[in-house]
C-alpha cells in the first residue's frame, strides 16, 4: 500500500462574492498517493486548475484543507512548498536562457552554480535537449518548449509535479510522442504526477488513476479500466468513451438474481457486481463493443431483440444501430470485422442483441 | 509592382517629412553654422566669418598673456546638470517604480484612474508649478511648519534656492515619465512568470530582483532617459527654485542668447549637450537591442 502524499479534505473554491459568486470546486476530497501518476479529467471550467493551483500554493480554498504528507499546508506559500508545477502556457522565463531556466529553481534552494548546472546538464540529457542549453526560450519551438518547462520543473526533484494541460498545445503526433515520454519520466523520476487535461484518450493512456470531474465535482476516482468499464456516472460513461444508456427497472427474480425490466422491450440478467442492489427505475450503462448481435431466433435471459436501423462500416468495425422498441433511444452496437460478422446483417432485419451480464453498469444517477 | 506600393506608401509619411525637415533639421543646422561662426559685437553673429572660439571657449580661456588656459567653469555647469538630473532621475526612480508596480498590480479598471491622477502634473502650468514649490519649500512654508509639527526647530528648513530645492522640483515635474514606461513594461510582464518564479522556491525578493526588475529593465532604462535627459535641458525650474544661484545647462545657454550676447557659444554648447544625449541612447539601444521580444 503506497503512502499518500498529497490530500484534499472538503475542499471547496469559491471565487467573487454576492450574486456574482463562482464555486469552481464544491467539497472535493481526494488522496494522491506516491509515485503515482494521477490525472484529473474533466470538461472545460469544471475546476480542474483550480484544485491545481490551490495544490500549488497559489489559491486558497475557502473551505477544507490540502495536505502533504499529512500536513496541512494552509499557510505555506507557493515557495515553499516541495510542490513544482509545469504550467500550461509553459511560462518560461524569456531574459534567461534554457539553462538558466532550469537552474533557477536549484539557485534558490541554495545550491551552487557548479552542482545547479551539472543537474540542469542532466534534466536537458532526460528531456533529450541537451545541446539547446545556450538558447533563449523563443528559440525554441513549442513542443521544446514544453520540454523545457518540464525539465525545470522536475529538476529541484520535487515531492509533487503538477501539470496543467501541458500537452494541449501541441499537435497530435508531438503530442502522442510527448504522452509516452511524460509516462516515461515519471516512471524513471519516480515523482508523483499530478496531471490535468480534458482529453480522456490522453488520461486513458497514461493514467495510473484518474478523477473525473465535472463541475466542481469529482464523480468518481480510479484506474483507467476501472472509470472505462464500470463508471459511477451516467457523465463519466460519457464523457469517456462512447456509452449506451437504457432506463428501466430492476426487480429481483425468483432465482436469487438481479434483472433489469426496459419498458416495452424485454428483461435482461445483470451481474451481482454490477448492480448498486438498489431496487426500481434505475439507468444502465453499456459500452457498443461489449454488445454483439445474433440471428433472431436466439433467445436467452441475456437477450433482447431488436430491428437493425443502420449500420456503418468503420474499418476496424462495424457500427450498428438498433432499434429496440418505441421510446427507446436506438441501441449502439460495435461488432469487429475481424469476427467476420460482417454482412451478416442488414437494415430492417431483425436480431437478437447479447448483453452479457457484466456488461450493464447501474449508474448512480 | 512592390516598388510601386512602396512608393506611394511613401506619401503617407510626407507631411512629417516636410515637417521635421522645416522645423527641426533646417533650425538645427543653422544653429551648427551659427556655431561655427564668430560672435556678433552686439549679439547675433558675423555671416560668413568662420570661427571655432565656441566650442574651444567651452574648455580653454585666454589669459592676458593670450596663452590657452583650461577653463572648468563650463564643464562644472555641465556636471553640475549632470549630477541633478542624476540626482532627479534616482529620486524618480525610487519614487516612481513602487507606484508603477502598484498601479500594475491593480483591477484594470482602476489603473486607468491611477494612470491620470499620476499625470496631472502634465496638466498644470510649470511655471505655477514652480511657484507653489517655492510656497512649500520656503522657510515658514508648509514643508517647515509640518517638520516643526513633528519637533523640527521651524524656520530652519533652508531647502529653498539649493540644488535640492531644484532636483524636488524637476522630479515633480519629470515623475510621469518615470512612471508610465515602466508601468508599460510591467503590465506587459506576464503575470504567470512571477507564479513561476513563486512556484521555483524564489520568494517575493527573490521574484523581484530575478524576474520582475529584468524584465522591467528596459522600461525602467526608458523611464530614466526620458526623466534624465530634459532634466539636462531645464530652464525654468533651476531658474525659480534654485534662485538663479545654480545655473545648469539652459541657463547657461539662455544667458550666452540674452545678457552675454554671445550666440556661437550658446550654440555650441547646445551642440555638446546634443552629443551627450545622443551618445546615451545610441548606449541604451545597444544594451537593449539584444533582450528577446515577448511574443504573444
Ligand atoms: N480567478 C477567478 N475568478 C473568478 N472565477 C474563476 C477564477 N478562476 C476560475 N474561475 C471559475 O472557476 C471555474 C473553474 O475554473 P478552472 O480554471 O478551474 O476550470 P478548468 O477545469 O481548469 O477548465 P479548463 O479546462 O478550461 O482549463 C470556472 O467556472 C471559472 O470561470
Ligand atoms: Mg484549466
Amino acid at each position: 500500500m503506497s503512502e499518500v502524499v498529497v490530500s484534499a479534505r472538503s475542499v471547496s473554491k469559491s471565487f467573487g462574492n454576492g450574486a456574482g459568486v463562482v464555486k469552481a470546486l464544491d467539497d472535493v476530497s481526494v488522496d494522491i498517493l506516491q509515485n503515482e501518476f494521477f490525472t484529473m479529467l474533466g470538461p472545460s471550467g469544471c475546476g480542474k486548475t483550480t484544485l491545481l493551483r490551490l495544490i500549488g500554493g497559489f489559491e486558497q480554498a475557502t473551505a477544507g484543507e490540502i495536505l502533504l504528507e499529512g500536513e496541512a499546508l494552509q499557510d505555506l506559500p507557493p515557495y515553499k512548498r516541495p510542490i513544482n508545477t509545469v504550467f500550461q502556457s509553459y511560462a518560461l522565463f524569456p531574459h534567461l536562457t534554457v539553462r538558466q531556466n532550469i537552474t533557477f529553481g536549484l539557485e534558490m534552494k541554495g545550491i551552487d552554480r557548479k552542482k545547479a548546472n551539472a543537474r540542469a546538464d542532466e534534466m536537458l540529457e532526460l528531456v533529450q535537449l541537451a545541446q539547446y542549453g545556450d538558447r533563449v526560450p523563443s528559440q525554441l519551438s513549442g513542443g521544446q518548449q514544453q520540454r523545457i518547462a518540464l525539465a525545470r520543473a522536475l529538476a529541484p526533484a520535487p515531492k509533487v509535479l503538477l501539470l496543467d494541460e501541458p500537452l494541449s498545445a501541441l499537435d497530435l503526433k508531438l503530442r502522442k510522442e510527448m504522452q509516452v515520454e511524460l509516462k516515461r519520466l515519471q516512471t524513471e523520476t519516480g515523482i508523483t504526477f499530478v496531471f490535468v487535461t480534458h482529453d480522456q484518450e490522453e488520461a486513458l493512456a497514461m493514467s495510473d488513476r484518474i478523477a473525473v470531474m465535472q463541475a466542481g465535482h469529482i464523480l468518481q476516482i480510479g484506474a483507467p479500466e476501472e472509470i472505462y468499464e464500470r463508471p459511477t456516472h451516467r457523465f463519466v460513461a460519457d464523457f469517456i468513451g462512447e456509452s449506451n444508456f437504457l432506463s428501466g427497472e430492476i426487480f429481483s427474480s425468483a432465482d436469487g438474481a438481479w434483472s433489469l425490466r426496459v419498458e416495452g422491450v424485454g428483461e435482461v440478467v445483470l451481474a451481482q457486481e454490477s448492480s448498486t442492489g438498489k431496487l426500481g427505475k434505475v439507468t444502465v450503462s453499456i459500452r457498443p463493443e461489449r454488445l454483439s448481435l445474433g440471428h433472431e431466433s436466439e433467445q436467452g435471459t441475456d437477450r433482447l431483440k431488436g430491428v437493425v436501423a443502420n449500420k456503418v462500416y468503420i474499418g476496424t468495425d462495424t457500427a450498428y444501430r438498433i432499434h429496440l422498441g418505441d421510446g427507446q433511444p436506438l441501441l449502439s452496437v460495435r461488432v469487429q470485422n475481424a469476427n467476420g460478422v460482417t454482412g451478416h446483417f442488414s437494415e430492417g432485419e431483425s436480431v437478437s442483441v447479447c448483453i452479457p451480464s457484466d456488461a450493464a453498469r447501474v449508474l448512480v444517477d | 509592382m512592390r516598388n510601386l506600393v512602396r512608393s506611394k506608401r511613401f506619401w503617407l509619411v510626407a507631411p512629417a517629412v516636410v515637417y521635421i525637415a522645416f522645423f527641426m533639421a533646417i533650425p538645427l543646422l543653422q544653429m551648427a553654422y551659427v556655431s561655427v561662426l564668430e560672435r556678433g559685437e552686439y549679439g547675433g553673429v558675423n555671416w560668413g566669418v568662420f570661427s571655432f572660439d565656441a566650442y574651444r571657449n567651452f574648455i580653454f580661456e585666454r589669459d592676458l598673456m593670450d596663452n590657452l588656459m583650461i577653463n572648468t567653469d563650463y564643464l562644472q555647469v555641465f556636471a553640475r546638470s549632470f549630477g541633478l538630473s542624476a540626482m532627479t532621475m534616482t529620486f524618480a526612480l525610487i519614487l516612481g517604480f513602487p507606484t508603477a508596480f502598484y498601479i500594475s498590480t491593480q483591477a484594470q479598471s482602476r489603473r486607468n484612474f491611477l494612470i491620470f491622477l499620476v499625470t496631472i502634473p502634465f496638466w498644470t502650468n510649470i511655471l505655477v508649478r514652480n511657484y507653489a514649490w517655492i510656497l512649500l519649500l520656503r522657510n515658514g512654508g508648509l514643508v517647515d511648519n509640518l517638520l516643526g509639527f513633528f519637533g523640527w526647530e521651524t524656520g530652519g528648513l533652508d531647502i529653498l534656492y539649493t540644488p535640492y530645492a531644484v532636483s524636488i522640483g524637476l522630479t515633480y515635474t519629470y515623475l510621469p515619465f518615470m512612471v508610465l514606461p515602466i508601468y508599460a513594461s510591467l503590465e506587459k510582464l506576464d503575470h504567470r512568470l512571477i507564479e513561476a518564479a513563486f512556484d521555483l522556491g524564489a520568494d517575493k525578493r527573490r521574484a523581484m530582483m530575478r524576474v520582475i526588475l529584468p524584465l522591467a529593465a528596459p522600461g525602467i532604462a526608458a523611464g530614466c532617459i526620458l526623466v534624465f535627459v530634459p532634466c539636462l535641458g531645464a530652464y525654468v525650474t533651476p531658474e525659480l527654485l534654485g534662485g538663479g544661484k545654480f545655473n545648469m545647462i539652459a541657463n547657461l545657454i539662455g544667458s550666452q542668447f540674452g545678457s552675454a550676447r554671445n550666440w556661437p557659444f550658446g550654440a555650441g554648447l547646445g551642440f555638446v549637450l546634443l552629443a551627450v544625449v545622443l551618445l546615451s541612447m545610441v548606449a541604451y539601444s545597444l544594451k537593449f537591442k539584444s533582450l528577446p521580444e515577448d511574443k504573444s
